[in-house]
């Protein structure tokens, strides 16, 4: 493998062939002018990255429990404010989290609300996708409308998960941070822009990352660029930014391509195809739409 | 003032902490609010604004981002500590295992208190006992002088022992008491605790460390045992910085305090604040000849057994005060004892008894009735409980 991409993250970690997130890590990590600690919650990225004695973290890294990912960077964040102080840590160091969408929309939100009120100079990275992952597939604040999870199973009497998504954008851009940016895996250069301008914000820098599951979205594993790519080009997952407030759309297009093309790829919204979940399929692309017209009009 | 820089002073407990966390000077304190322990870190927010700090102090949005935030700071290496109380220490709960686990010499007052539900902000032991299994070294403190040594004492043991210390004072008895106590200079507890200079830490960016990785079958009972020999190994460490804080101090240290007990037939075991109005009870009883006695326990976990077991020998009977229930068996000192005395191939009487829960008062005349009790041979294996009402 490429001894400079993998020169935080290592090959030889066990995520499954066809995850988004070893592209995301290196992507967003390779960015940093300075070296870089890292904090990750309890999840896949966690568990495949370093099974003891091993570990694919050729960067400092701690991993404590779900929920306190933000609050435990907080204290790496001020340590080293306290030791550079002393004289005993020469360096500039720049401090990430990554913690997946359960992390973060759900079991992490108050501590990632606390570090972001408190203004520690972070970058943290929400690797979204939609669900409990780890645990095999539970549905999570961002789950999406429709989908199919094994705590949101289609049944007779079920459509798959009744609730839209979380908006954690603008939950984020309310605690007055100066560089929030939605980004997707199969968008590497946008995305390594935004982890460049992320790193260089003073104070708390949020990313959220689309982040195909190959397992529990159920695709094939040659698939998951293709498919994260078609969450922007349908409008699903739109590329913006926020910057002191304003909100900016980085990719769009006269014609967004149906929903259905993206939908139609996964495992998770299969039974909207067929004729009893019509209803649940057009409220899909309304909720899409919707979403995409309430974007850019922030935009103005 | 009997021997050169030393000061005396009128602090409650609280205060007399955040005194000793003031001369200790961490890098980094993360604190939320909980009565009774709140006043620590107002205290220490004064320190800071009048300039007397550099402590990087995070106001966090819960306990349990307090010691989260302990974690990261400590495995970052700089020195850490925090305050709690009660529900606080509850909500830690989680994340005490991972910080004793990571071996992260995090230092935590804690101004003991009773747990919800009912809510009471009043003193007792049920939050400490409660967190008794987590890997923490716990060090109790009688009154505001004990506080005061024993934040100083834990900086230095955590850091020896690579071992999170709790040290532990009754909240309100102590933590709003204000006592007459002996202070240290600041440049004596600065070269008491030393530089903290761990092996391994985050911020050492040239030799990165994964801190908390994932152990299976093949190794976690491995990390386990380790940091339970660690702890075996705290025992002596403790006796060892106590021995030379007391050489500093003048002021008597140990693993217990062992008070009329040379020649004592019924003893009481507790910890806390009532071993004051306990010994009060003890003097008073040995001028009408009657040989009681008090051993107060100051550190708890690790558990000094050979050592509390071997001043007990001659004890005929012993009653164990606690200020916590453990539920649906006795409380934890109790069970302890009576594993030492078995251990020991000693059967003597004991008396387990449960006292004062949520602040409720108790009085010299409840600590003499325990003492007439065990001479009269008024002895049960239920547990007693003092001052309840019928």
């Amino acid at each position: 493998m490429n001894k400079e991409l993998a020169k935080n993250f290592a090959s030889g970690h066990s995520a499954c062939a066809g995850c988004g997130f070893p592209a995301i890590v290196r992507a967003i990590l390779n960015e940093s002018p300075d070296p870089v600690v890292v904090s990750n919650a309890t999840g896949c990225l966690e568990v495949t990255s370093t099974l003891y004695p091993y570990t694919a973290w050729k960067t400092p890294y701690i991993h404590s429990a779900f929920e306190n990912a933000s609050a435990t960077i907080s204290g790496v964040e001020r340590a080293h404010k306290a030791l550079r102080k002393k004289g005993k840590v020469p360096k500039k160091i720049k401090f990430v989290v990554f913690g997946g969408d359960g992390g973060t929309y759900d079991i992490g939100l108050q501590s990632l609300s606390g570090a972001l009120e408190r203004g520690h100079d972070f970058v943290y990275v929400v690797y979204d996708n939609g669900g409990y992952m780890n645990t095999g597939n539970q549905r999570s604040s961002a789950t999406p409308y429709g989908a199919n999870t094994e705590t949101t199973p289609v049944g007779k009497e079920s459509f798959g998960k009744v609730e839209m998504r979380k908006n954690l954008m603008e939950i984020v851009n309310a605690h007055h941070i100066k560089y929030a940016a939605q980004a997707n895996v199969a968008y590497l250069n946008d995305l390594k822009k935004k982890a460049k301008k992320a790193f260089e914000t003073e104070g708390p820098a949020f990313l959220s990352v689309f982040s195909p599951c190959t397992n529990n979205w159920k695709f094939p594993t040659s698939q998951y660029v293709n498919i994260a790519k078609l969450a922007t080009e349908t409008n699903f997952w739109p590329l913006f930014e926020i910057e002191d407030g304003k909100y900016k759309i980085n990719w769009a297009t006269e014609k967004p391509k149906p929903v259905e093309e993206f939908l139609q790829t996964q495992g998770r919204f299969k039974h909207l195809f067929s004729e009893k979940y019509k209803p649940t399929l057009e409220e899909v692309k309304k909720i899409v739409q919707d979403e995409w017209k309430k974007l850019v009009d922030k935009t103005e | 003032m009997s021997q050169n820089n030393k000061n005396r002073i009128a602090l409650t407990g609280g205060a007399a902490a955040a005194e000793a966390l003031k001369q200790i000077e961490p890098d980094v304190m993360a604190v939320y609010p909980i009565t009774p322990q709140t006043t620590i870190i107002e205290a220490y927010a004064k320190f800071k604004a009048d300039g007397e700090v550099a402590t990087e102090v995070i106001e966090v949005e819960s306990e349990h981002s307090a010691i989260s935030a302990c974690v990261g700071s400590s495995a970052a290496g700089a020195r850490t500590v925090t305050a709690t109380s009660s529900q606080g220490l509850a909500l830690m709960n989680e994340i005490l295992y991972i910080a004793s686990g990571m071996r992260l010499p995090i230092l935590m007052v804690v101004s003991a208190r009773a747990l919800s539900a009912p809510i009471n902000i009043h003193g007792d032991h049920s939050d400490v006992m409660g967190a008794r299994d987590a890997g923490w070294i716990q060090i109790f403190s009688e009154n505001a002088q004990e506080m005061y040594d024993n934040t100083i004492i834990g900086m230095k043991l955590a850091e020896k022992t690579k071992l999170p210390v709790m040290a532990i004072m009754d909240g309100f008895n102590t933590s709003h008491s204000v006592e007459n106590l002996e202070i240290l200079s600041k440049e004596q507890v600065q070269k008491f605790v030393g530089e903290f200079a761990p092996e391994k830490y985050l911020l050492d960016v040239e030799h990165p460390v994964t801190f908390g990785p994932l152990a299976l079958q093949n190794s976690y009972f491995e990390f386990k045992v380790q940091q339970e020999e660690a702890m075996g190994k705290a025992t002596r460490e403790y006796l060892k910085i106590a021995k030379e804080f007391e050489k500093l101090s003048g002021r008597k240290k140990d693993f217990f305090e062992a008070y009329k007990l040379e020649d004592a037939e019924q003893v009481i075991i507790l910890a806390g604040s009532t071993a004051g109005t306990t010994k009060d009870v003890v003097d008073k009883m040995r001028k009408h000849d009657k040989k009681v006695g008090l051993l107060k326990i100051n550190l708890f976990r690790p558990f000094p057994l050979k050592e509390i077991i071997a001043v007990l020998k001659d004890v005929k009977s012993i009653a164990v005060m606690e200020r916590a229930i453990s539920s649906g068996t006795y409380p934890p000192i109790y069970n302890d004892i009576v594993n030492g005395l078995y251990q020991a191939g000693e059967n003597k009487n004991i008396q387990s008894i449960v006292y004062s829960l949520g602040g409720r008062d108790i009085f010299a005349k409840d600590i003499e009735k325990v003492f007439e009790d065990l001479i009269n041979d008024k002895i049960t294996k239920e547990i007693k409980y003092i001052g309840i009402k019928e």
